[in-house]
């Protein structure tokens, strides 16, 4: 069986040429090419560092190699590099692995002209190709989750913005169900622009919110101790009814938190402590 | 005196301004313990100011060396501020379970300031002597 | 690591390594702040001892770890010290629990030599 990576490692090297143009030629000639999102010239160069590292890792081994070995870095790092662009770029799973799986067709027509067993070269070569192009799914993949994920976070901060009140106050009107992960990224971005806007006062509106576990809430108070450490206060308003006996029952410590009912308490609490007053005008403006 | 590099403790009027700049490690810390003492004798300041938006980092040992700060200052009848701790220092700290007990914060060195206590008449004269015997150093 | 300026070094060494994994800055920091505590225990109260870091990869996912080896006396009853009231949390007790709420894994095991060993890792 070793013989089989051997034979291929000589085959990578000395055709490498021809190898090359052939499997260049297969992808652009796969049915999911995608010259609109990638130009031939990067696929050739791509392609051409590809068969470099690929045939210096190839060595005289075991028929199924062993892709976590060291040897095989550089062939790891590129398919990663490479999976990763292709995500961004919005191929899909099966476009990405295109590149590697139309290297069989010209590594078989190259393995064909040596001597040796035939079946037995191909059966090597297919163990090749085939984990090169499982890793490069893999590696697809996890990019794409990558990416989701990011772009869900973006979402959260769009859809949860931290307002300025005024100078010094900031409030954050939370809206639908919280689950952990969007809680924390709300709440990092609370203190992010608490330091941004110099705001010593933040409201922290969950009238929108209609249920508040415990995961939640124990969130919430790290969010507002958090703050506090940073130097600046939070008041939690939009407390219904509801959600005030489920804080209690979850046995929270709410002694260091100012909590209002309403939002408009909860303005009106910061407008005193950042020195305002607000006066009804005697006479009515003319309008 | 060791070779600590020691953190440089300015006077800013009738106040002291400490700027934490760089990753401590533990006798820097406690070198500032030391210096801040003394100055804290020497010059009278009634507030002291500490600036840790360069922290990027407060484990269990710095943040008792706030403490700690604020405990000497204020036997010292002097009393601390510390001032621009980063976001997620503030997260992992109430991860940790530090609370800092005793340590006043504040977003920035001007809401700080408006914290401690302001210049007294007698305050200037002192910073005519301090500067008289500055020029003697 | 034996002194102050190991920990030191030993922050900055996982939090290079943190970024190369990848991890969010507030992960990051947690994570070094663990490392932190971690490295000073291994000092103070393990007599000194060693830190290995490294990257984690699990084919799936980017990671960080952080295993300490000391050759101390011994923690005689782990499970206490993993309760937050063992440490007084003004730097002198043993931390343990606090650093376990910033990272993803956390173990702690008697050192077949002697001693303990503390693993930490934390993934992207």
């Amino acid at each position: 069986m070793s013989e089989g990576m051997s034979v291929i490692e000589v085959v990578l090297r000395e055709q490498r040429e021809t190898l090359l143009a052939a499997w260049v030629q297969a992808q652009l000639a796969a049915p999911g090419v995608r010259t609109d999102l990638i130009s031939e010239s990067e696929l050739r160069v791509e392609s051409d560092r590809f068969l470099t590292a690929l045939a210096g890792a190839v060595t005289d081994e075991t028929s199924a190699p062993n892709l976590m070995d060291p040897r095989w870095d550089d062939v790891r790092e590129q398919l990663t590099t490479l999976s990763r662009s292709r995500a961004t770029r919005g191929f899909s799973p099966t476009e990405t692995a295109t590149f590697v799986f139309s290297l069989k067709e010209p590594l078989f027509n190259a393995l064909r002209d040596t001597e040796g067993d035939l079946v037995a070269l191909v059966w090597a070569a297919t163990q090749l190709v085939d984990s090169l192009g499982l890793f490069t799914s893999e590696a697809y993949l996890r990019s794409r989750e990558e990416v989701i994920r990011r772009q869900q976070e973006e979402l959260i901060e769009l859809s949860t913005p931290v307002v300025k009140l005024w100078q010094g106050v900031v409030a954050l009107p939370l809206i639908g169900t919280l689950d952990s992960a969007r809680t924390q990224v709300v709440m990092e971005s609370l203190l992010q622009r608490i330091v941004e806007t110099d705001s010593a006062i933040a409201i922290i509106d969950i009238t929108g919110v209609p249920t508040v576990d415990t995961m939640v809430a124990q969130h919430l108070l790290k969010a507002v101790t958090a703050a506090r450490l940073m130097g600046a206060d939070c008041i939690i308003s939009g407390i219904r009814p509801l959600i005030a006996q489920t804080i209690v029952h979850l046995g929270l410590d709410l002694s260091e938190v100012t909590t209002k009912s309403s939002l408009a308490d909860a303005v009106t609490v910061a407008l005193e402590r950042t020195g305002h007053q607000i006066v009804r005008r005697k006479t009515p403006k003319p309008e | 005196m060791d070779r600590v590099n020691r953190i440089p403790i300015l006077k800013l009027g009738h106040l002291l301004l400490v700027s934490i700049q760089v990753d401590m490690h533990d006798r820097m810390a406690l070198a500032l313990q030391e210096d801040l003492a003394e100055r804290i004798s020497q010059t009278g300041a009634r507030g002291v100011l500490i600036d840790i938006s360069g922290l990027e980092f407060i484990d269990s040992f710095i943040g008792r060396m706030l403490s700690d700060i604020a405990g000497i200052a204020r036997v010292l009848d002097a009393e601390t501020v510390v001032v621009g701790m980063r976001p997620v220092v503030a997260i992992t700290l109430v991860d940790l379970g530090l609370t800092l007990p005793g340590v006043r914060t504040a977003l920035t060195v001007e809401r700080g300031m408006d914290m401690l206590p302001p210049p007294t008449a007698v305050e200037d004269l002192d910073d005519e002597e301090e500067a008289e015997s500055a020029g003697d150093r | 690591m034996r002194n102050d300026e190991d920990v030191v070094r030993a922050r900055h060494r996982v939090r290079e390594l943190a970024q190369q994994a990848g991890l969010r800055l507030v992960d990051q920091t947690k994570f070094v702040t663990a490392v932190s505590e971690l490295a000073r225990n291994t000092i103070v109260h393990g007599g000194g001892g060693r830190l290995h870091a490294g990257l984690l990869h699990d084919g799936a996912r980017q990671g960080v770890y952080a295993t300490f080896e000391d050759d101390g006396p011994g923690i005689p009853d782990i499970q206490m010290a993993l309760t937050d009231g063992f440490s007084t949390g003004t730097g002198l007790g043993l931390g343990f629990g606090g650093a376990r709420r910033l990272v993803n894994e956390f173990d702690a095991r008697p050192n077949p030599t002697g001693g303990t060993i503390v693993r930490v890792a934390t993934w992207r």
